[in-house]
Order: structure tokens, then sequence, then C-alpha cells
């Protein structure tokens, strides 16, 4: 770490700076803004998955008490088309207007507006607008979406295909030549609805020509140039507030209509405007995640070293693109699909479809779990094919440690990586030598007991400018810093990255502390607000704030320390060289007892009358910081199961973890993000799934059908890690933020198909709730008799 | 939200209640409000009145009568029931029940009233009082009313209750000596409530033999039921694992079960036979010790 001293606070479980408001209810949301003749918005949605809009009656709901203003789509044409961020090539973009106008594409897209005093009287009114439908054939599989005579969802593209993205690297027809085995597996990975505990929600006032909209978002600078570009105007009319945000895993990465409108609406009704999602409108109108079929092959031998991996995924987009929906099962998936094993051969043909579903964009781990699926799942199958055990099979297919930066068959760059030790201790962990006689013990009850190897690798530090635009994301990737002494001495750190959970003001005054020499409780991190910000900020997602905004705020910081060097040594007649500076002191080093205060420094800093010549007063610093390559985090999670005999119910009875995200600023905050990771995989694994019917109805609509996994569903977990530093950034930093969901939904689910595995069953697709299971067991009981 | 304008009465009296209820066109009673005002915030119930009968201090109490029977007031939230003494020590089937109600502040807030009046088909406390045989006492403008458990559930949301009835207080008889009681419960991972909910209470003779089986079944089908046929396979035999096997297997039989995302009716059928080998295992072991 450059010019930084032995770090104090980097490494040290520091309480987070943020919870004591957050727990005692101080917080303020989105929906918790309050203004003085405030009118609320409702949508109105169709119920219908395909229909045409034939005609729109708002008289009724005009007339309704309270009524402000009744709106269709024609008449909010005028706010614009919502973004997509992602161009890959071939790519057939859609039309996504905030209201449709011509036809609903999805059970849920909007069609009116209503705006009211209350709310009461915005959804009373709602319900008497009339929309004459004329319902359209509805298409919900991908697959389906894609062959000839589907209903097509935007005529002006001509079909569903969104776009066809191959990624091929070696000789693959010799790979199969040469295998020994082959297999074959059709692997789901089903779609999943984020549930952030804060349904989202806008406020907005229009003010002295100034738009001010607060907005529960993970990209506040986003919202801010697109609602500024959409609504005519300057973006230093527009100010875009993220407050507290309770929780995003990718579903608040977007511009949605609603701040548009929201936008749009308190610009032009002349008074304050808020709408606020429920938690049912949620499901269908709030983006979903995953969504692919894959059929994987993959060509080996028997001693079990992979040849070749080929792979055709159609991936289910929904009705629109979204903000980042083009780069999310290709860019974010095709490329990691190898995993931390060296594959000679590779052939990937990735297919998007529209369907008439609610969009699908990032969710937490956003293409990457996918591909951690697919590569476990197969490496299990391998194991299972040639009678190997599944950890050896991992670690004869590793990339070796002395292989780094190493280029992978996909065409990115590992930057660093050490594998084998993370699956020993994880396997340690798990006392994995012990499993057989817990499965028979287990047995001896009725029950099927299994464990569930996972080995994964992820793209983090989301991204290198150049590298984004050669893969068509339309944005640079940097993150931006400012740090500010005031002349007190009084430390505030303004970050473009936008936390809603991840305790960046913990750990930026962590990074920022250590620099300059105090405390982290005298440094106060800001965030959120467009017009507090260094300018232009990214945002919160990918796993990206540390290795890029943290790196930011530790850039910036550096610069100050070195402005405080500089003044103390001019202060302290000393050469810079010779000049400490720690525990809230500057001094010479040797002599500690003359030493100045921070605050002394700071405030010549803003006297200017005994600075270094030429020296501008002040003392702040900004930053903009673009890295030069992503990060890849590792590590391998094991989990162990026992499915009841009886009932095919699982219960995860032990989960182990091993993971390496380079050096942790704050352990206690990386554990935090594994707890809460882990536990989301097990819910994709177990729990979870979006279920429509044939005329795309949501019919897991609500928490009363969708199971999201609380802490009783899982058990406490035994986690570890390793620290393999990159050389990426200054800190060796990599990035936890999805680590958990990527590794442990192929643990669970290898687990239960382990315990499974001795009634000859080998694959069954997520979620394993206990009727599949059930199902399976007796399907393979009658196969045997 | 609830978008629907309503008047709120909270009379001190039952009487004073049965009376509003009476009077109102579309009126609806309110105990703990949690079956009731989620279907408000959906919009699916819209009465016109609530009659909220939370100031009849008189409704929360349970109490043992000189005949050992227990009454329970229609008040009594789940959480009262659980650490209720005497329904633990008499009653534990229903103690265990109201401890699988939702979660805990649901149980601190939600009454053996008001599930038993809202009758959804996959709700806890039907099981057990099934399965101790108790009786309904409702109170209309003609006076007192009382109903038999087996004779109460009758579908989907649908009882014996008149609509201008109120549920007063549920009355258990004291269950003979050596009687055993459990219930056993799959729980819907989503919603929590029961896919499958079985109470077995099970009186045993001093030679071990069963005396009488009763087991209630909740989750599987329109309506709670009794599951006579396992009953009657039980009763007079040793009680050993075979005779629960093949009594339990008996346990969905003549049922029509209800089906959803997270089980289809195939195995709903095949839970409640694995829920009620459970039950009465557990049962069992409890009438013996």
């Amino acid at each position: 770490m450059t010019g930084t001293a032995t770090p104090t606070y980097i490494g040290s479980r520091v309480a987070r700076k943020e919870d004591p408001r957050l727990i005692t209810g101080e917080g303020t949301f989105t929906d918790d803004v309050m203004l003085q003749g405030m009118a609320y918005l409702t949508l109105v949605r169709s119920p219908h998955a395909h229909a045409r809009i034939r005609r729109i009656d708002t008289a009724a709901a005009k007339k309704e008490p309270g009524v402000v203003a009744v709106l269709t789509g024609k008449d909010l044409e005028v706010t614009g088309m919502l973004p997509v961020f992602i161009t890959v090539p071939s790519m057939n973009g859609s039309k996504h207007m905030p209201i449709a106008t011509d036809k609903a594409r999805y059970a849920g897209d909007a069609v009116a507006a209503v705006v009211a005093d209350t709310r009461d009287a915005a959804k009373r009114a709602a319900d008497l607008i009339a929309v004459d439908y004329e319902p359209l054939p509805v298409v919900v599989d991908a697959s389906k979406a894609l062959e000839a005579g589907a209903p097509i969802l935007h005529e002006e593209l001509g079909s569903n295909l969104v776009f066809t993205y191959p990624v091929k690297g070696g000789d693959i027809d010799k790979a199969f030549k040469d295998a020994e085995i082959k297999i074959n597996q059709r692997i789901v990975n089903q779609r999943l609805i984020p549930n952030a505990m804060e349904p989202r929600a806008v406020t907005a006032k229009f003010e002295a020509g100034e738009l001010t909209l607060w907005t529960t978002t993970q990209i506040p600078h986003f919202v801010q140039l697109i609602v500024a570009l959409n609504l005519g105007l300057g973006q230093n009319k527009v100010r875009v507030i993220a407050p507290e945000v309770g929780g995003g895993f990718g579903s608040k990465l977007q511009v949605y209509a609603e701040e548009l409108l929201v936008g749009h609406l308190a610009k032009t009704l002349g008074r304050p405007v808020k709408w606020t999602e429920e938690r049912r409108e949620g499901y269908l109108a709030t983006i979903h995640g995953r969504d692919h079929v894959s059929d994987v092959e993959l060509a080996a031998k028997r001693d079990g070293t992979i040849l070749g991996l080929r792979v055709r995924t159609v991936a289910n987009v929904g009705a629109y693109l979204q903000a980042f929906a083009p780069g999310i099962p290709t860019i974010l998936h095709v490329f990691i699909v190898p995993g931390p094993y060296r594959i000679p051969a590779f052939d990937y043909e990735m297919r998007g479809a529209y369907t008439n579903t609610t969009p699908v964009d990032a969710y937490r781990g956003a293409g990457r779990p996918e591909a951690a699926l697919l590569i476990e799942r197969i490496m299990d199958r391998l194991a299972d094919e040639i009678g190997m055990d599944p950890a050896e099979v991992r670690r004869k297919n590793f990339i070796p440690s002395d292989a780094f930066p190493f280029n992978t068959i996909s065409g990115i760059t590992y930057d660093s990586g050490d594998y084998a030790p993370a699956l020993d201790r994880a396997l340690a962990m798990a006392d994995y030598k012990g499993f057989e006689k817990r499965r028979a013990e287990a047995k001896a009850r009725g029950n099927y007991r299994g464990i569930g190897i996972s080995s994964y690798v992820e793209i983090c530090g989301l991204a290198p400018s150049k590298a984004n635009a050669a893969l068509g994301v339309g944005w640079g990737g940097y993150e931006s810093a400012r740090i500010r002494v005031h002349a007190t001495g009084a430390v505030q750190v303004f970050t473009g990255t936008s936390p809603h959970g991840q305790g960046h003001e913990t750990s930026w005054a962590q990074i920022a502390a250590d620099a300059l020499g105090v405390s982290p409780n005298d440094i106060e991190v800001r965030h959120g607000d467009t017009f507090e910000s260094p300018g232009m900020g990214v945002g919160t997602f990918g796993s990206r704030s540390l290795a890029v905004g943290g790196i930011a705020v530790h850039k910036a910081a550096e610069k100050v320390r070195e402005k405080v060097v500089q003044i103390g040594a001019h202060l302290l007649e000393a050469s810079p060289t010779d000049i400490v500076v720690e525990g809230g002191k500057v001094f010479v080093k040797g002599v500690p007892d003359k030493a100045k205060n921070f605050g002394d420094i700071s405030m010549a800093a803003y006297l200017a009358n005994n600075l270094p010549d030429g020296m501008e007063p002040g003392l702040e610093a900004t930053v903009y910081y673009d890295p030069p390559n992503f990060t890849f985090p590792f590590g391998t999670h094991i989990a162990e199961v026992e499915v009841d005999g009886e009932t095919g119910a699982v219960q995860i009875v032990k989960y182990s973890a091993c993971d390496d995200c380079g050096r942790q600023i704050n352990p206690m905050i990386v554990e935090g993000q594994l707890h809460g990771g882990i536990t989301q995989g097990i819910g994709q694994a177990l729990y979870e799934g979006a279920v429509y019917d044939n005329d795309g109805q949501l019919l897991s609509g609500s928490m009363m059908e969708y199971h999201v996994p609380s802490a009783e569903d899982v058990p406490a977990f035994d986690l570890d890690s390793t620290v393999t530093l990159t050389n990426t950034n200054p800190l060796g930093v990599k990035g936890i933020g999805e680590a958990g969901t990527i590794g442990s939904t192929p643990a669970a689910v290898n687990a239960v198909i382990d315990a499974l595995s001795p009634l000859g069953i080998k694959h069954i697709d997520m979620p394993l709730t206990s009727e599949k299971i059930w199902r399976a067991i007796r399907a393979a009981g009658e196969g045997r008799r | 939200m609830i978008t629907h304008p309503f008047t709120y009465q909270a009379p001190s009296t039952i009487d004073e209640a049965v009376q509003q209820l009476d009077r109102s066109d579309e009126g609806k009673v309110i105990a703990g409000g949690h079956s009731l005002l989620p279907l408000m915030k959906l919009g699916l119930a819209q009465p016109e009145a609530l009659i909220d009968l939370r100031r009849i201090a008189s409704l929360r109490e349970i109490r043992g009568e000189a005949d050992g029977t227990i009454a329970i007031g229609a008040l009594a939230t789940h959480r009262d029931i659980t650490h209720d003494q005497t329904v633990r020590a008499k009653l534990v089937a229903l103690a265990e029940a109201a401890g699988a109600v939702g979660d805990l502040q649901v149980r601190a807030r939600g009454t053996i009233g008001g599930s038993l009046a809202h009758a959804d088909p996959a709700a806890d406390e039907p099981a057990p009082a099934l399965a101790y045989d108790a009786i309904i006492r409702a109170v209309g403008p003609k006076g007192r009313r009382d109903i038999k458990a087996s004779e109460y559930f009758k579908g989907v949301f649908e009882t014996a209750l008149a609509a201008n009835e109120i549920i007063a207080e549920i009355r258990f008889p004291a269950p003979a000596g050596r009687t055993g009681g459990a219930y056993a419960k799959f729980a819907h991972p989503a919603s929590g409530f029961a896919i499958t909910g079985v109470a077995a209470v099970i009186t045993i003779k001093a030679d071990g033999t069963v005396e009488r089986a009763a087991i209630g079944v909740t989750g599987a089908a329109a309506a709670a039921y009794r599951a006579t046929a396992a009953e009657k396979a039980l009763a007079g035999t040793n009680g050993d694992a075979k005779a629960i096997a093949a009594a339990a297997a008996k346990a969905a039989d003549g049922i029509t079960a209800l089906s959803d995302l997270a089980a289809s009716s195939d195995y709903r059928k095949h839970l409640v036979t694995v829920y009620a080998k459970r039950a009465i295992e557990r049962a069992i072991s409890r009438a013996k010790a």
C-alpha cells in the first residue's frame, strides 16, 4: 500500500457507523420524505401479458374527488424512452416507453397514470379507468419465443431474438473427438424475484427551475443524467438523492419509468409528487433475475482432465431490454463460465429472447451465479461418471497458482489466484473425510445425506473504461472520491458509490483514516446526493465499490496526506521524508513530543499565511480512478444436507466456506456480505422461483407463495478466508458483495444431488423443493423395481 | 392500503357486539385482525362496518371448569394458548398447534376465535379442535348455540357459524386419563401455513392397547377433517410401529386434496400420511409416559 504506514484500521472489525441510526429507525428513506402539498402517483398496470390497447376511458377517474391528473401513454411520451446502457453485437433493442402506448407486453406493464391528493384517492381513481384491451397470443418460454410462428412482442424487430452472442476458444471439435467421456446436461437456472426489503419509491419537487428527486437507486448519477436528458433540464438543475436505500441486489440498478414520470409530473404539475411501490406491484414491475436454460456438453478424459466445454443457452430477457440487461447473460456470464479450471477448448453461444414476462436484469451475482452453477454441476456430473472424488476432479483441473496472470480460453485475464488452498481449507472445515460415516448414520434414520462442493471464480471491479467500451458498455467504469478536510480538522469523504446496505460509511472511513492518521470515527462519509458528490459517480453494483470506489477514496486520501506532510514539514522545519502522520498528530520521526495536531495543519491550510512557497490554500482532493483490470475473487463453498427420506424436505445441516477476496478492509463486513449472500444463494437452490402460467400470469405473485429464506432456514456458517492480493489496485482488494450468492447455489444443489446419488439420481433442476425431490425419489424407486 | 370506507365500533359486551353485527349490512367482526386486515388491504374483503371485540376482556380468558372442561375465550391469542399451563398439561396438541401458527408477531395478535371463524383451510387450530372434540360456543341475536367441531368446518372459509353470530369461546372437554396428544405440521415454506397439519389425540388402556384415537387434519382439504378411517384402524391395536404405519396410511382416505404451487394434491395426500404417523407416534409415547 503505497505511502501508507502499517495499516491501523484497514483489516480491523470496526463496528458499522451507519447501524445506530438504521437500527433505531432514524434513517430517512425515500418514502419518508414528506413535502408540503405533495400529490401521489398510482399506475394502472395491464392484467394481460400481451394485449393491444384499443381505448382508455379516463372520464370516471377524472371525476373522482381529489384527483389531480389522469394520464395515458400518449400524454407521457414526452418523458422519452427508458435507457439501455449496453449494446452487444447483433442486438435488437426494444422501444421501451414509461407508459405503454400501443401494446402491453407483460402483466404489470403500465398503461395509465393517476395523480391525486392522497394515495387512497389515486388508487380509487385508478380502479375507475376502463382500458379496452385486445388480448394477443402470449409467449413466456424463451425457447418457444424463438420458434417460427411465436407471437412477436416488438413487431418492428421482426422476431423475439435479442442477440446471438458467441464466444469461442481452442479447437472444440478436436476436444470432442479426443474425448473418452462426454457428458450432456440440460441445466435450468430459474427466474428469481429480487425482493429488496425496501420496495421502490420516488419523491420529487420542482422549485425555482430545479428538480430534486429522491429515489431508491444504486446509481443516482445515472438517474440524474437520464432524467436531465429526457426531461430537457440542465444536468446542473437535476439533483438526485438516494437517501437510505434498503437493499437492491441489482433491482435498483435501473432508470425506471417511475423516476422519469415522477420527475416529469413534479415539473409540470407544480407540486411535489410521490410514488411508492406496493410489494405485489413490485413482483410485477421491478426487474427479475436469472432465467437461463442451458444445454451443456463436456468433453473429458477418464482421468478427469477436461478437454472442452460446449454450451448453448437461451436467456429470457422479458418483455423489454432494461438498462444493463444485454450485458448480464453475455459479458458477466459467458466469459467466466470456465471458472477456476483450465479448459483447452470452449464454444459458447448465448441467445437472448423477448417474452411476455417482467423484464430481467441484474440480480446479485448477475450472470456469474448462472456460470458457477453450470460449470460446478458439470464437474460433479463428470466426477460421478468416472467415479472420482468431486474434490479431486476440481483439484486436477484447477489453474495452477504459478500460471497467473492467466489468460482464459474465453478471452479474459485473471489477475491472481491460488485455488487449491481455499479448497483444502474448506474440505478440512467441512470434515469432508468423515462424511461417509455421517451419510451412513443418516441412512439408518431413513434419510439421505449429501455433501456438495462449489469452487468459483467471479468478476469484480467493474470496470476499466476502455474494456467497457470494447464490450459495448456505454459508459466508463471509473469511480470518484473527494476528501475535504475542514479548517478544524473535520474530515468528509464524498464518494460516487451509492451504498444500500454495504457499509461504505465504515469501510471508506477506515481507508481514509489509515492515510490521514486519524480515527474512522472522525471521518464522515457522504454518499448518494449528486449535488454533494465529486461530480460523476458510477454507483454500487457488481461488487465494484471497494475495488474501484474504495481505491478512489484511498488515492484522494493519499493526495491529502501528501499535502499534510508538506505543511507539517514546513511548520516543523523538517524534511517531508522525515514526517510521520499518525494518531491525529504530525511530527518529525523520533520527536513525537513536538507534534502538531492534525487540526493545526488543516487550520494552517486555510489561514494560508504560512504555507510552503507556491502551495494552494485549502486541504482537499478529488480523484477519478479508472481501474486497469477487473479483479477475480474466488473460493470454495461446501454444503452438507440431509434429505427427509419420507417427504423430500431438505435441511442444510452444515455449511463451510473459504473465500478469497484479496485484502479485507473490514472482516466483519466481509462476513456479513457472505452471510446474506450464502442465504440468498441457498434461496435459489432450494426455494425461490418465479412461476408463470401459459397466459403470462405470475403465479408466484407474493411473499405468500415465494419463499425468501431467513435465518431459520440456514445453519450457522463456518467461514474462513485466504488472502491472495491483486496487483490491479494499490490496496490489493477484490470484492465480496456477490461471492456468497455465487458460491452457495451450486454447493447446495450438488449436496442434494449427492445425497440422492445412491438412488441413481444425477440432476434435478432448481428450486429443489421437497415435492420435486419426493417425486425424484419415488421415480428412482419405481425405476429399480 | 385499505381504500374503501367503513365504520368502526368497539363494544364492551358481546351482546352489544352481536346487536351491532346484526344491525349492520356488511359487517365483520375483528379480533386479532391477522386474517381480515390482509384481505381488506387486497380489496378481497370490503366490510362496511368493523365490530372490534378488543374491549370485551372476558373473551380472552382461559379457564378450567369443575367438570374438567377447558374453556378458551375467543380472544385468547395463539401465544396465550401456547403458554397456558392447563392447555400445555391437558391439551398438548392444541398448545403445539397454537405455537406453530405464523410467527411471534402473528401469535401475539392472532386469536383462536378469529382463526376458527375465518376457517382458512390451512389454519392450524382446526386440527386440534377436531381431535379434542371441541365445542364452538357462538352467540347470536337468539342467544347461545353450541356447535360441535365435527359439524363446524364446512369448506374453504365456510363454517356453520351464521353471519350474525360471534364465537364466544371454544370448549374442550377434559381428555380421559392416559391420553397423549401431538400436532405435527409440514409448513408452507413461504407463508408458514400448514400444507399439512395433523393433530393426534390417543387414549390407551392400562395394557397399552389403543382405546381411542382421534385424528384431526388441516391444510390438506377444503376444510379440516377427522381422519376416521385411520382412527378406526388404530383403535384396538397395540400401537406399535406397524399399527401406526397402517393407520397413518389411511389418514388421507377419501379426501379431495388441495393443490397449489407448493404441493400438488398427490404430494399433499402423501404428506398427510407421513405427518399422521409422526403425530400418532408422539401422541402414543406421551400417553404412555
